[in-house]
């Protein structure tokens, strides 16, 4: 009833191939900009921003990443954490190194870093496929942490391999606060989404998605499928390396190498399994239930084990984490193969008769 | 030399349990076309199983042993019921993303269970060296190491008189092959998938047990167990002798770069370098030592 | 304007060709017939490069080469359908036939990222074209649908459609019209011989429907057991000794 895109004409392609092309979509989203720019500022406590906001705008930008490297074209990657770690590494050592060198430029750097990095390791998706190039990725999730830390000059020669990152300053504007670290990576997340839909929706992302479906069918079309595997690769990369430079610089501040193990890479994948394989919303439904997940777990579990008077010892919560995670990824993949992101689709064809089905 | 031929000699018999894992990965590739990640999660629940039946219960070795089995069939029964028969002819990468999943499940189960302590586990094999061959040639050669490759050799025998000779081993290859077909035959789907998760059960238990007594039952067991894999790409996922000698050239290769190539990069390169030495091979021959080579019709 | 000449292609032992010549004119339709087995979707594969033959060469205009590449043979205005539909499934009709005219496109990956302005442009313009040839097949109805929710005659035609807007000059199909029913197989040849007139396209195909091929193409090649038994005119073709046998066996 309300949401119906009945009487809403095309006429011209231009229109037809826009963003958003049904109206309320476009209300909601405009309406979801305001409440996450103007509104959260203002009501959001510093837990909220620090604990939740920021991790899950962090592991958002990760999930995109590997959601174009797993969901648009169809290569797995079980190293995310590996290039997160290239990249905050990266981002680290160009803001060290340089004198002058801006923070949003460290950045950027920091995801070509891990661009150059995800093209060496994607070499071998040009003659493996599916559960072998998992195993190839595997390889840079080990290599690389490891490489980090040995080469005591990655981290400035700190004893432990941790990096701290210096105080982020964008043209004199200090970013201290929780509520502007939150607006600075909304700002950088919501713009490096906007560019993956437009990719994903632009010729590189059909040659994505072709080779994905049947590489030899793209390859008789004219699609050159190992510069595309290795684009895919490269901004996929590119998406970790800047969310590993955030998530290091920004939310964390400091962080070892190793902290960028083979769990966080599941962690992250986890995201894209949840929230729907090539599926840009999904990327960021699938981080916002995986961030919320353990923090409702916490509270929960003391609550119930109260409730049945039962004694928790220490450690369960994490334990029981696993068990859950491991259920509701097995869940979906039965019930909903294609992650919330579907739900929400399909939520919205409901939507469309609501409140009146007939 | 001496030292060379005891480095290498370590090397092949701690790749001997490396093979171990890698043929529970085999088995359920061959009659599934599943790639179960979720083979070293396995290997660690039955291990800590047995662990704790044994503190908790006292029984004798033999008794926890049927015991442990028992729950790994379980465990086999009610993956073909609950995971796999749902995704029936679901892509095969599905299929692997839900194992991912499913080794959560087991890992988090078990500690959940039986606690996340390492416990220790005693078979009663010693690990020292053997006197003839130290006083003979000097070289130092575990008695555990042995034993261990000596149950390794018979398992794989079995196994391979199951699948090549018996009529449910010609099922089983029927099924990987196709299932559709395989179901259009009369071959019960199902069945023959509980059987296979079952003997996988079993080759893990069989791991678990080794592993556990030579380096403790603790949780950094799956990762020990992740090192399958690379072995699996040298010897080829469909091969039963791919799975032993890869994972002979894996532990060998692994020990020798640790003594030899270590020292110079600063040692803990044990972690990696089989996946890296894996993803060069990768590059020679995408197939592997024993797997086939596919020509894809268009 | 196009030349097979003493193509050979095995697989390990298996022989597929052998020494295999023939030639196809510009503007014809060009059939190439013969038993199942009989190496004709083989031929079509060294054609486009998807298979290199060991040994024979493949004239495209005044080129010769040992093999072929397909991304080469796309380059150079050859596009094909698959004998079993090779579609992107999880694609848009609309996307699929897009993806068909990538080669087309030029712009660099910022542009795509940013997509307003010359990524906006180029998208709209080959929309344009791929909607003049969503119009001829009269897929208008679905270009919306992803393939896979698609019955199997529409996905033919949109296959179809994917090769045709990549513009060929050279159009080789493997058994368009498979499995269909009378309807849809009239629907098929009306479309391959209005692409044939109104584009100009050199079209080979391979059909086992002898009265659709005898109807439609102008010259035939006979194809058994990887060699040529046959060539010439539709009727050169039916009163062949050697075809006849092919065919009807003979008597021993």
């Amino acid at each position: 009833m309300f949401y119906r895109e009945a009487g809403q004409f095309k006429t011209s392609y231009a229109a037809d191939q826009q963003l958003f092309p049904i109206r309320q979509d476009r209300i909601a989203m405009l309406a979801l900009l305001v409440l996450a720019v103007a509104v959260v500022p203002l009501i959001a406590s510093n837990y909220v921003l620090t604990a939740i906001l920021l991790p899950f705008l962090v592991f958002a930008l990760a999930a995109l990443g590997l959601n174009i490297l797993t969901g648009y074209a169809g290569q797995l990657s079980l190293g995310t954490a590996a290039f997160m770690a290239v990249g905050a590494v990266a981002a680290y050592n160009f803001q060290l190194r340089i004198p002058g060198m801006p923070v949003l430029g460290s950045f950027v750097l920091g995801g070509l870093t891990a661009a150059l990095v995800g093209i060496g390791f994607g070499l071998p998706s040009l003659r493996i496929k599916g559960f072998y190039l998992a195993v190839a990725t595997l390889a840079a999730q080990f290599f690389i942490p490891w490489l980090l830390v040995k080469v005591s000059w990655f981290s400035n020669n700190s004893s432990s391999g941790v990096i701290s990152a210096q105080p982020v300053v964008i043209l004199g504007f200090a970013f201290d606060s929780p509520v502007r670290k939150y607006l600075l990576v909304l700002a950088i997340v919501a713009l490096m989404a906007l560019a993956a839909k437009n990719l994903v929706r632009s010729s590189i992302g059909r040659a994505w998605m072709a080779v994905r479906d049947m590489d030899v069918a793209a390859e008789v079309i004219g699609i050159r499928i190992m510069r595309t595997k290795l684009i895919a690769f490269a901004v996929s990369s590119f998406y970790c390396g800047v969310a590993g430079a955030l998530y290091a610089s920004v939310y964390l501040g400091s962080v070892e190498a190793d902290g960028f193990n083979l769990d966080l890479s599941f962690r992250i994948l986890f995201m894209v399994i949840i929230g729907g394989v090539g599926s840009i919303l999904g990327s960021f439904l699938g981080a916002a239930f995986i961030t919320l997940m353990p923090i409702a777990l916490d509270r929960l579990l003391p609550w119930a084990a109260e409730l049945l008077n039962l004694n928790l010892p220490a450690g369960v919560t994490s334990m029981v984490q696993l068990v859950v995670f491991g259920a509701l990824i097995i869940l979906f993949l039965i019930v909903e193969p294609h992650g919330l992101a579907r739900l929400w689709q399909i939520g919205k064809e409901k939507l469309r008769l609501w409140p009146f089905p007939y | 030399m001496q030292f060379f031929f005891e480095v290498l000699i370590g090397g092949l018999l701690a790749g001997v349990m490396y093979s171990l894992v890698a043929l529970g990965f085999v088995l359920i590739y061959k009659a599934s076309g599943v790639f179960n990640f979720a083979q070293g999660a396995m290997v660690f629940f039955a291990a800590l199983t047995f662990v704790g039946l044994q503190e908790k219960t006292g029984l004798p070795f033999w008794i926890v042993l049927a015991l442990t089995l028992a729950v790994m069939i379980l465990l086999g029964v009610l993956t073909e019921r609950i995971v796999l028969r749902p995704l029936v002819n679901q892509p095969q990468i599905t299929l692997f993303m839900a194992t991912i999943g499913l080794s959560f499940l087991l890992e988090g189960l078990s500690q959940l269970i039986w606690g996340s302590d390492v416990r220790r586990l005693d078979l009663g094999l010693q690990d020292e060296p053997i006197q003839v061959v130290m006083d003979r040639f000097g070289i130092l050669i575990s008695k555990f190491d042995l034993a261990a490759a000596a149950v390794a050799g018979v398992l794989v025998g079995v196994l391979a008189v199951f699948f090549n000779k018996t009529r449910i081993g010609r099922a089983l290859r029927a099924v990987a092959d196709d299932h559709q077909a395989a179901l259009a035959v009369g071959i019960p789907l199902q069945q023959i998938w509980s059987i296979v998760w079952s003997v996988a059960g079993f080759v893990a238990l069989v791991a678990g047990l080794l592993w556990g007594a030579r380096n403790g039952v603790q949780f950094a067991l799956t990762f020990v167990a992740l090192k399958a894999l690379p072995v699996l790409i040298l010897g080829g996922f469909e091969s039963i002798l791919g799975a032993i000698v890869g994972g002979l050239i894996i532990g060998a290769a692994e020990k020798l770069a640790e003594v030899y190539l270590g020292p110079l990069v600063g040692g803990g390169i044990e972690g990696w370098f089989a996946y890296m030495l894996a993803l060069l091979f990768l590059l020679v021959r995408p197939e592997g030592l024993f797997g086939e080579k596919r020509i894809d019709r268009v | 304007m196009l030349s097979v000449d003493n193509i050979s292609l095995a697989f390990g032992g298996v022989k597929a060709l052998t020494d295999i010549s023939f030639d196809v004119r510009e503007h014809e339709i060009r059939a190439i017939i013969g038993p199942n087995g009989a190496g004709k979707s083989s031929m079509l594969n060294c054609i486009n490069g998807v298979y290199s033959p060991q040994r024979g060469t493949i004239r495209i205009g005044t080129e010769t080469f040992r093999q072929m590449d397909p991304n080469k043979a796309a380059r150079m205005g050859i596009a094909r359908t698959f004998q079993n539909i090779a579609l992107f499934k999880g694609m848009s009709v609309l996307d699929n036939l897009m993806t068909g005219r990538n080669l087309k496109m030029n712009c660099g990956l910022l542009a795509q990222a940013l997509y307003l302005g010359p990524n906006r442009r180029e998208e709209i313009e080959h929309r344009e074209k791929v909607e003049h040839i969503i119009d001829f097949l009269q897929i208008e109805s679905v270009r919306k649908t992803p393939v896979a929710r698609l019955p199997y005659g529409i996905q033919k035609r949109v296959e179809l459609g994917r090769a045709l807007a990549a513009e060929p000059r050279l159009l080789l199909l493997d058994e368009p019209m498979a499995g269909m029913n009378i309807e849809e197989k009239q629907d098929m040849c009306r479309f391959i011989l209005d692409v044939n007139d109104e584009f100009g396209t050199t079209i080979v195909l391979i059909e086992h429907d002898m009265g659709v091929v005898m109807d439609i193409s102008d010259r035939v090649v006979v194809l058994d057991y990887g060699k040529k038994i046959g060539d010439g005119t539709p009727d050169d073709v039916r009163n062949n000794q050697a075809v006849i046998d092919a065919y009807l066996g003979v008597a021993h």
